[in-house]
């Protein structure tokens, strides 16, 4: 437990307001996986902590996204292990989709169903039942505002919105971890700002953040960060400590610091 | 089920709210039936017919007469010399060429015989086929009307004769209809199934939200069946509306045997080609992929399904994709059913070939649809 205690400490020092306690949520050992030749995550070893935030960063063409299928299950390792949730990522996919969020880059709810029929439906086969469907649905359009636009079509909204409405459904089922893919992509700061309010709700009510991004400011958000280069992990630390570390002023230096030596381009 | 109720929910809602798409369903399909039929007739009529008659006699007249008040012929123009005539087929004018000549009714009451000549444009080989049939049919129906004038009655009564008589059966008028609408309802059924459903799958796959299903909890069974059921269900019912509204009110084809038994077929029937569709979709990225490999299949089990063209007559390779094509055994099923009136007995055979073709192209996709990659 000597690497949890750490942790602690250096949360802390990050502003985070974690509980003590801490329990590994997802656990990965030298996870691989392989395309032909081309070895997209290379044997990446790392831990994260419930209700923590963690940053899982990298240029284009790292291998975040390729890592973060692998760990909701969408795509099978070549090699390696890991846990999420306490499931085994081999033998208990089933299990793990059960506990997991996951929003992807491209925008993937419903566009030809209404709001509140996509928050129906996606709770629905989460196994929701008809009463917690109705009050987790009126919650989640008080939340965001959108009493007017419940009963339009979601492909009538703006991109801002998409988003933080497929956030919602991600974690509508309360699971344990939710993968955020780039989420805010294409939106103006505002919106970011506010996305970022939702994830902090989440993060209170214990949900542990997996988030991968580009924006530097949004790094600063997170518990830890984690950087990927070429399909390795090169730095694991608060973004505190790493700017420390690196003996720079801001996340962008840290980035430029670390993904300089990258080989691969997009 | 309660999942299965959900994804239920989404797809009809989905795809009743999809303005694009529902015409496509619900409406081409009914267009097509009452436009194809009156191209896949086989009958021809209208031929155009160009005369050159040398003779100008009584006999000739009768004969001409009698060619064009038939029904099949056209008479595009008379013609002086067979060379004016030929022109006519040149230019497109006429399609056959009948030369009577001089001495027409002459030698035919002096010496008994007389020869004609048919001239036809064989470019469009079944209209030429036919053509060149009825015109000797009609002259040879002329040839014994004139003999019959000339016998006396009594004279050769015991002559011994060999007189062919046809009865056509379950289709007594040989209506072209009867035979074609109830196939062409089969494609029409047979391409909505298994285009839809194909392209509605790789739709999802198209938009991303095929990920965001795969990262529920939603079994590999489930999704399969939350996809079948609607397209199953519609399949039904552009079948019902086909069979009940078009066939039977425009064509006034009434089935013979038990509509229970023609639908029992359809239902497994639909399942199977529901089957090829989702398979389509578990190889196909794009709807423009699945789209091209739908057609591919879809032209096949057209052509080769003994719709047109009756299965015996193919060679042997031919026949062989026919037999292993299932649109083939549902359009043999629905003639047998709606126009013979065959029970369950006689469509055993049938029956367990289409609930192996279910079997065996479901498992298929089943087995290659993953959630992973």
């Amino acid at each position: 437990m000597e690497l949890n205690k750490d942790n602690n400490k250096s949360l802390s020092n990050a502003g985070s307001q974690l509980s003590v306690e801490r329990e590994v949520v997802i656990k990965t050992d030298k996870l691989t996986k392989r395309f032909g030749d081309f070895i997209a995550t290379n044997q990446i070893t790392f831990e994260v902590y419930s209700g923590e935030i963690f940053g899982f960063l990298g240029a284009n063409g790292a291998g975040k996204t390729t890592a973060m299928k692998m760990l909701c299950g969408l795509s099978k390792p070549s090699s390696g292990n890991a846990t999420i949730a306490g499931f085994d990522i081999y033998r208990q996919t089933e299990q793990i989709k059960r506990h997991i969020g996951y929003m992807s880059q491209k925008f993937s709810l419903y566009e030809d169903l209404t709001i509140v029929e996509n928050i129906q439906f996606f709770g629905g086969i989460y196994g929701l039942s008809d009463q917690q469907l109705k009050t987790k649905s009126n919650e989640l359009i008080e939340t965001l505002g959108l009493q007017k636009e419940a009963n339009k079509l979601v492909n009538s909204l703006p991109l801002g919105w998409k988003q933080k409405l497929a956030f919602s459904v991600a974690v509508l089922h309360e699971p344990r971890i939710v993968f955020l893919d780039e989420p805010t992509g294409g939106v103006d700061p505002i919106t970011r700002r506010q996305f970022w309010d939702l994830i902090y709700q989440a993060a209170d009510k214990g949900i542990t953040i997996f988030v991968t991004t580009h924006y530097m400011d949004e790094a600063e958000y997170c518990n830890r960060i984690s950087m990927m280069v070429d399909g390795e992990i090169k730095a694991l630390d608060t973004p505190a400590d790493l700017k420390q570390k690196y003996a720079v002023s801001s996340m962008d230096e840290v980035f430029y610091e670390l993904a300089r030596g990258a080989k691969r381009n997009e | 089920m309660r999942v299965l109720k959900f994804l239920l929910q989404k797809e009809f809602k989905q795809i009743f709210r999809n303005k694009g798409l529902l015409p496509l369903i619900f409406v081409v399909p009914f267009v097509q039936l009452l436009i194809l039929p009156l191209a896949a007739d086989y009958e021809v009529k209208n031929i155009n017919i160009s005369i050159v008659d040398q003779d100008h006699s009584s006999y000739s007249r009768h004969l001409i007469s009698k060619i064009t008040s038939s029904g099949y012929f056209k008479l595009a123009g008379y013609a002086p010399t067979f060379k004016e005539g030929f022109k006519q087929i040149e230019n497109g004018q006429a399609d056959l060429i009948l030369e009577i000549p001089t001495g027409f009714e002459r030698n035919l009451i002096r010496e008994n015989q007389q020869k004609l000549f048919i001239a036809v444009n064989a470019i469009n080989g079944v209209k030429a086929g036919l053509g060149g049939n009825y015109l000797s049919q009609i002259i040879s129906d002329y040839n014994n009307d004139i003999r019959l004038q000339w016998i006396q009655p009594g004279r050769f009564k015991d002559a011994p004769t060999i007189q062919v008589v046809s009865s056509n059966w379950f289709n007594p008028f040989m209506n072209y209809n009867y035979f074609m609408v109830p196939g062409i309802l089969v494609v029409l059924v047979t391409m909505v199934g298994s285009y839809m459903c194909a392209l509605n799958i790789v739709k999802e796959k198209e938009a991303g939200t095929i990920e965001q299903i795969n990262v529920t909890p939603i079994k590999k069974y489930q999704f399969v069946l939350g996809k079948l059921i609607p397209f199953w269900v519609i399949g039904m019912m552009v079948f019902t509306i086909g069979l009940f509204i078009v066939a039977r009110l425009v064509y006034g084809i009434v089935p013979v045997g038990s509509v229970l038994l023609l639908y029992g077929y359809l239902a497994i029937y639909l399942i199977a080609l529901l089957g090829l569709g989702l398979l389509i979709s578990t190889f196909a990225e794009t709807q423009q992929q699945a789209m091209s490999v739908a057609y591919f299949f879809i032209m096949i089990f057209m052509l080769m399904s003994g719709l047109f063209t009756p299965l015996d007559g193919m060679p042997q390779w031919a026949y062989v994709i026919a037999k292993i094509n299932p649109v083939t055994y549902f359009i043999d099923v629905v003639r047998m059913i709606i126009l013979k009136g065959s029970g369950f007995s006689d469509l055993v055979y049938h029956f367990t070939i289409m609930t192996g073709f279910a079997l065996l192209l479901n498992g298929l996709a089943i087995w290659n649809y993953r959630k992973t990659s």
